[in-house]
């Protein structure tokens, strides 16, 4: 029973048996009903020597197609510096549980700690937790959070220009938790604030939720949306895209209640859908209904500056049925790699990040539309890196004939309309070589 | 390590005009005014201005302060603290999945889906289950989505008044809070002297009110539920549908399958069981295993083989929705996928017998020093109600504590709730008697040290990078942001 990961020799087996008073390992499963014994080997894959299992991924690998991406639809392909890699590889860092024994996680609860002043600091709130999943379903939970602060009410109203799978995860939870999600209609590509007007009118709402970016990468403008919540005693809670809000207005200035969204933008390998990093943050009012875990700064016995997991009596393991989330993991080392990503660039960094997002996306919709087979599907709307055209061959026929070029040309949203997404990553020649394609249609 | 020297935080080693992170210039025109003003950030964004050697340093003098599985033994119990193996992080950061984009059409991404499916099918087979949803980001989401596809089951059968889920007073905390948010009641079964589910207190409550049995077996005593045929028996017969919390399936590895034991729905906590590491509290990833006649509910999007061998995405009609972004934490899928291979069927089967081993090993060598509540064969794990001799007054916190200075990380302490001084270890099959042995040894030396100088127990740990935390002084004045 030899194997690199199991240590133990058949006289260990032996001397461990004789501790336990037992002849074979077996007899330590006696209480195992007969009839659920498992006999024999599971159907699975013979061992693999470590060899063997790197070229098992390496040919799973070549099944998969290397891509210039111009896709976004909420996650971004950024370049990641090196220095957050092997941070973020470090197997104290890697290896730890929660930190739950504050005198040998100080490194953990440090950077948590760092974590959560990045996040106050990129969206304005006042207390962020530690990480939730992904942005997706740091939605959803803000949509239980503004149930739990109603008390009564039981609605939420999510804007039609959330992504689709957004608003798909929370109708979900709210499904399930019995919550009345109503949907915002859309006007010309924004939220239509007089309908919301309307709904608010009718009651029973406990939360607002809208996007900036929205679906089609515009940035919307929320005037006057907090105060029409707060007549409503509803939260007003923004779904954002991380990176963005280092030039746009915050979800603080714009009075949002509650700021959530996925932080993948933050230099977060694409690696199909995962691990990203959903962010959490509202305002200090709110501190005591917010999910996750939360570290706070206090003192040791010597006097010491030192970090703690902190407010624990909101959360599953003291209170069980009547905590504010179950969520118990989270994205913990997600939250380093951020910190870290953020450390390196700095504010200048994300800035210049997402200037150059934005000169590539007006240039590439500029080439598009210049090639009379599309169009802007909202032209007078403001967008950062990301656009929305309308094209006259199917979207689908582009997508299929940009990936024989190597190009993954953006995502369709339905027949005739689809994103498109560009950031520090694509060249000129890149963006060239896609008007090419869709000049050719 | 020197904690005096660097111990700041990030925010202050910042000076202006520093930068750990450039990107080329594009040379494309410059757009001016895109953004309106009014929707412009209007508080300057303040964010650390820091060289690139400054981070590393400071982050990995910052590691140096941390524990983990690399660093010593971790003997957490219902944490399954294996070694994670060095391979999985060389696979998972492979560059021909790294960049892969979620909405990529699937023709390009048939390595991917491949990956997805193949991981799927081997947690079925060795869950005893017909098919595993992998999109579950954590163990606590794997509860939510399995009890969300437990509630779509009854509403499938047009049974609507299933609104209450059972659970064992010894069950982790996150079953009670997953089902408040599955929107289900929570109705508390207790637990017999031997800590096992007294089936006599749970007969009468199966009513048709019940929509599900939450168990996890063996349980958070480590005990295996020797009773569940008859306890699954009793909850089908009520209609109602038997959930496994795979918690603790570490120890079952090769030994029963929870689809065997009569189990109706699973999750699995890849994080534990399949070595995958904790990161300091995630990513983890929590599969949803589901019985045959179930498969439909899970949520989407789902994996499917074609005929022709290729690999393709679904929606299915009947599905319980949409609970991630996409199809999980991928990363974390990979590296146990890599384990799955890298053990294979030969060794996979051994992992439990020698995780149930080494913690029988423990127990027996420290039962005469500490409190054993429950005398047998335990499974992976074990709880000691503190030591035996209480006129010291030494708890089970000071015994975590005094842990520490001997280079180990604590047990899990004060959980579960059924013992108020409730010391729980699991050792995991990666470590070798070696470790155990220094490991007793230390455990007999605190009990020793327990008589001899209870106030030195008491107030330690006394060789820590840091000493004992003011956590009353967190909750009363939080600040939870440097300013």
């Amino acid at each position: 029973m030899s194997h690199r990961y199991l240590p133990h020799t058949q006289a260990d087996i032996d001397r461990m048996l004789r501790r336990c008073g037992v002849s074979r390992i077996e007899d330590l499963y006696s209480d195992v009903p007969e009839q659920l014994l498992f006999k024999g080997e599971y159907d699975i894959p013979s061992e693999m020597s470590e060899r063997q299992v790197r070229e098992f991924f390496n040919t799973l690998g070549d099944a998969n197609r290397q891509l210039v991406c111009f896709a976004g639809n909420g996650f971004y392909d950024h370049d990641t510096p090196a220095a957050v890699s092997y941070v973020i590889s470090r197997s104290e860092f890697l290896t730890a549980y929660t930190p739950y024994q504050p005198e040998i996680s100080q490194g953990t609860l440090q950077y948590i700690f760092e974590y959560q002043t990045m996040m106050c600091r990129l969206t304005g709130m006042d207390v962020s937790n530690a990480s939730m999943y992904d942005g997706t379903t740091a939605t959803a939970e803000a949509m239980m959070m503004s149930v739990a602060h109603a008390r009564k009410r039981n609605r939420v109203l999510v804007s039609a220009t959330m992504r689709q799978g957004v608003t798909d995860v929370v109708a979900t939870y709210a499904r399930y938790h019995g919550v009345t999600v109503d949907i915002i209609p859309e006007k010309d590509g924004v939220t239509d604030a007089d309908a919301l007007a309307g709904m608010l009118a009718e009651g029973n709402v406990a939360g607002v939720i809208v996007a900036q970016r929205n679906r089609y990468g515009i940035i919307e403008d929320y005037t006057g949306f907090s105060e029409k919540c707060k007549g409503a005693k509803a939260l007003f809670i923004m779904n954002c895209v991380a990176s963005d809000l280092a030039v746009l207005k915050t979800p603080a200035e714009w009075g949002a209640d509650v700021a959530v969204g996925d932080a993948q933008s933050l230099g977060i390998p694409l690696s199909y859908g995962g691990p990203y990093l959903g962010f959490m943050c509202c305002t200090n009012a709110l501190i005591r209904k917010l999910p996750g875990r939360i570290v706070g700064k206090t003192v040791d016995n010597d006097g010491r500056r030192v970090f703690v997991l902190t407010l624990q009596a909101r959360e599953q393991h003291i209170r069980r049925e009547k905590a504010t989330s179950n969520i118990c993991s989270n994205q913990g080392l997600m939250a380093l790699f951020v910190t870290v990503y953020m450390s390196l660039a700095g504010a200048e960094g994300l800035r210049e990040i997402n200037r150059q997002g934005e000169k590539g996306a007006h240039y590439l919709a500029r080439q598009l539309t210049s090639t009379g087979k599309t169009t802007l599907t909202f032209p007078d709307k403001p967008f950062l890196n990301e656009f929305c055209i309308t094209t006259t061959a199917p979207a689908s026929e582009i997508i299929t004939k940009a990936l024989e070029q190597g190009i993954l040309a953006g995502v369709a949203l339905d027949e005739h309309r689809m994103t498109i997404a560009v950031t520090e990553l694509q060249s000129k020649e890149d963006m060239d070589r896609l008007t090419e394609i869709v000049k050719a249609l | 390590m020197n904690r005096e020297f660097y111990g700041k935080l990030i925010f202050e080693l910042s000076k202006p005009g520093r930068r750990g992170f450039h990107v080329a210039d594009n040379r494309l025109p410059e757009v001016d005014g895109a953004i309106p003003a009014n929707l412009q950030r209007e508080q300057p964004l303040q964010l650390p201005e820091v060289d690139e050697p400054t981070v590393v340093r400071h982050y990995t003098n910052m590691s140096n302060n941390n524990f983990g599985v690399d660093t010593g033994f971790y003997p957490l119990g219902s944490c399954t603290m294996k070694y994670n193996p060095k391979i999985n992080e060389e696979v998972s950061s492979h560059h021909a999945f790294r960049n892969l984009h979620p909405d990529t059409p699937e023709m390009a991404v048939q390595g991917a889906l491949k990956m997805y499916y193949e991981l799927q099918r081997a947690l079925s087979e060795i869950g005893g289950m017909a098919e595993f949803t992998l999109n579950p980001y954590a163990g606590a989401h794997g509860e939510l989505t399995g009890l969300m596809v437990i509630r779509a089951y009854h509403a499938g059968r047009g049974d609507d008044a299933r609104v209450k889920v059972i659970v064992p007073d010894s069950a982790h905390g996150t079953n009670p809070a997953s089902a408040a948010v599955a929107g289900l009641d929570i109705v508390e079964v207790k637990s017999r002297p031997d800590g096992t589910v007294d089936v006599d207190d749970l007969r009468p409550l199966l009513d048709g009110t019940v929509a599900a049995v939450m168990m996890t077996n063996p349980n958070t005593l480590g005990i295996f539920e020797k009773n569940i045929p008859e306890i699954a028996k009793l909850v089908h017969d009520a209609g109602a549908l038997l959930y496994y919390d795979g918690a603790n399936l570490n120890p079952m590895l090769g030994v029963a399958r929870p689809g065997d034991m009569g189990f109706d729905v699973m999750h699995i906590n890849l994080h534990k069981t399949f070595s995958t590491p904790h990161g300091g509290g995630g990513p983890g990833a929590g599969p949803v295993g589901v019985r045959a006649g179930l498969e439909q509910y899970l949520p989407y999007p789902k994996v499917v083989k074609n005929a022709d061998g290729t690999y393709s995405l679904v929606t299915d009609g009947e599905s319980l929705g949409k609970i991630s972004s996409h199809l999980g934490n991928f990363g974390v899928e990979m590296r146990a996928l890599a384990y799955i291979l890298s053990l294979g069927k030969e060794n996979i089967g051994n992992v439990g017998p020698l995780a149930t081993l080494g913690a029988n090993y423990i127990k027996e060598s420290l039962k005469d020093k500490y409190l054993l509540p429950i005398e047998g064969v335990c499974k992976h794990e074990f709880v000691f109600d503190g030591l035996i001799d209480k006129s010291t007054g030494v708890t089970t916190l000071n015994i975590a504590k005094r842990l520490l200075d001997y280079g180990y990380h604590a047990p899990t302490i004060y959980f579960p709730l059924l013992f108020h001084e409730s010391l729980m270890i699991e050792p995991t099959e990666t470590e070798s008697v070696d470790t155990l042995d220094d490991f007793i040894e230390v455990m007999r030396k605190i009990a020793d040290e327990a008589a001899t100088d209870p106030e030195m127990v008491k107030s330690a740990p006394h060789n820590t990078p840091v000493s004992r935390p003011d956590d009353t002084e967190a909750a009363l004045h939080p600040v939870v942001k440097y300013e």
